[in-house]
């Protein structure tokens, strides 16, 4: 129990903070992408999906680059607070945010598209503004999508492995979460420990993907 | 309530194709005829701020929602126009009532208004229903109510009877004909049914290809129509006996 617990909560620690960073600027991106038209569009789109189609480990390494101690981010950070991201659970979470951003923009983008349009100018027609239009009526007809992408990309950072190996290591109690610690535990012959760590896991995902079903279906 | 001028005039642009529309009205109903793509909605669109335009001018009464010249382009939040889309666009997430007091500026604090429109529209008891427990008819007059709550200066309603039952259809024509009178507020109508364009306006506008061919009196144009086209349109061929016997 003293290993899974640590694992637990590092896992939940990172997936968490990363879904929070993915609410705020998964829904701000699938929200630009969906209603506006401006140059670099196709660019933004690119950017933000290649994460789903590279190998992690090359989304680790682009962001070791970008955020270690000489890297374009890092090195300020680094050289104005003495921190770095580098081997820390924030790595991680980055790392997990950086990942499943993709998942939860496509997911968003796609419900915010199929609200009604008239919806909207009948919005603005009755004196709404563009703000509380998207609150009062966009936001609460796509919040099926929203909570769908949200899931996902929760699911996909709790099982984050590659980049999170690359920025944060696998430092037991700091960073190590319960897919890289199952990575240990199979690597040092620990099979029963493994093994428990792949249920607690598999038994977090499938019930968060249950509730979040049965929550939409609800609506 | 003094009688409204309604000026409209303006040029767009879209996609290989160009709107050039100009006509004038009073506190009336107007109906704008023709067929299918013929700028009628777009029109609408433009008078409510909803797509923009290329030059021209729109004005209500006093009030001038666009006008190119003189710089002036009022955002639809501002223009007070009740816009009554085809299918209502009523926020299905939203109950009656939430959706009559959407567009109300301090909603707490209008139960004497809501009552008015709920006895005005006969809602009684459908207060709490959402969109998809109403009929077409209660959605049609949830949707007016909505949009009179903001005291309109123009009703602008986008074939209010299509989503109707025809039983029930020459009943509410009549509803809406003693609204307008009772609002004096000028009410412009889309409406691709000529008996409807013919029992309802008081002015008849005729479009075809983005373009007014005629507006008038919905007798005159019958009586006088300016070319073949809007004979054709109005119905009205058989009074060119030439036409008839040149087969």
């Amino acid at each position: 129990m003293e290993k899974i617990l640590p694992a637990l909560k590092i896992s939940l620690l990172v997936s968490l903070s990363a879904t929070c960073m993915i609410l705020v600027a998964g829904l701000a991106l699938a929200y630009l992408l969906a209603r506006f038209e401006f140059r670099g569009k196709h660019l933004l789109d690119a950017l933000v999906t290649i994460p789903m189609v590279l190998p992690p480990t090359v989304v680790g390494y682009y962001l070791v680059i970008l955020l270690g101690r000489e890297g374009l981010i890092g090195a300020p950070l680094y050289a104005a607070t003495g921190w770095s991201f580098i081997f820390t659970w924030q790595g991680a979470a980055i790392a997990a945010f950086v990942v499943s951003l993709p998942l939860m923009v496509r997911v968003s983008r796609s419900a915010f598209e199929s609200v009604d349009e008239d919806l909207i100018k009948i919005s603005y027609s009755l004196g709404k503004s563009r703000l509380e239009t998207f609150f009062r009526v966009i936001l609460p007809l796509s919040r099926g999508g929203i909570m769908a992408g949200t899931i996902l990309a929760f699911a996909r950072a709790l099982g984050e492995f590659g980049a999170t190996l690359m920025v944060a290591g696998n430092i037991p109690g700091k960073t190590s979460t319960l897919s890289l610690s199952i990575y240990s535990a199979f690597q040092t012959g620990d099979d029963e420990l493994a093994k428990t760590l792949a249920l607690v896991l598999t038994a977090i995902s499938a019930t968060v993907i249950y509730l979040a079903g049965k929550w939409a279906r609800s609506m | 309530m003094g009688k409204k001028h309604v000026s409209v005039r303006f040029r767009k642009m879209l996609e290989g194709f160009s709107l050039d529309i100009a006509w004038e009205a009073e506190s009336e109903i107007v109906v704008l005829f023709g067929p299918s793509g013929a700028g009628k909605s777009m029109t609408f669109q433009a008078m409510a701020g909803l797509s923009p335009l290329l030059e021209g001018h729109v004005r209500v009464g006093e009030k001038v929602f666009y006008d190119s010249e003189k710089g002036i382009d009022l955002p639809p939040q501002e223009r007070e126009v009740g816009y009554l889309f085809q299918h209502y666009a009523l926020f299905p997430h939203m109950s009656a009532k939430q959706n009559i007091l959407y567009g109300h500026d301090d909603p707490k604090h209008a139960g004497d208004e809501l009552e008015q429109m709920i006895q005005l529209f006969h809602l009684q008891g459908l207060e709490e229903r959402y969109p998809k427990e109403l009929s077409g008819g209660q959605k049609q007059r949830v949707a007016l109510a909505r949009a009179l709550m903001r005291k309109p200066k123009i009703l602008l309603l986008d074939e209010p009877l299509s989503a109707i039952d025809l039983s029930v259809r020459r009943a509410i024509r009549g509803e809406l004909k003693s609204l307008q009178r009772r609002l004096s507020i000028p009410m412009v109508i889309i409406t691709h049914d000529l008996g409807e364009a013919m029992s309802m306006a008081d002015r008849l506008i005729i479009y075809d290809h983005g373009c007014v061919i005629q507006s008038g009196r919905p007798i005159e144009i019958v009586e006088h129509p300016v070319d073949d086209r809007v004979a054709e349109l109005v119905g009205s061929i058989q009074l060119h006996p030439e036409r008839i016997f040149s087969f």
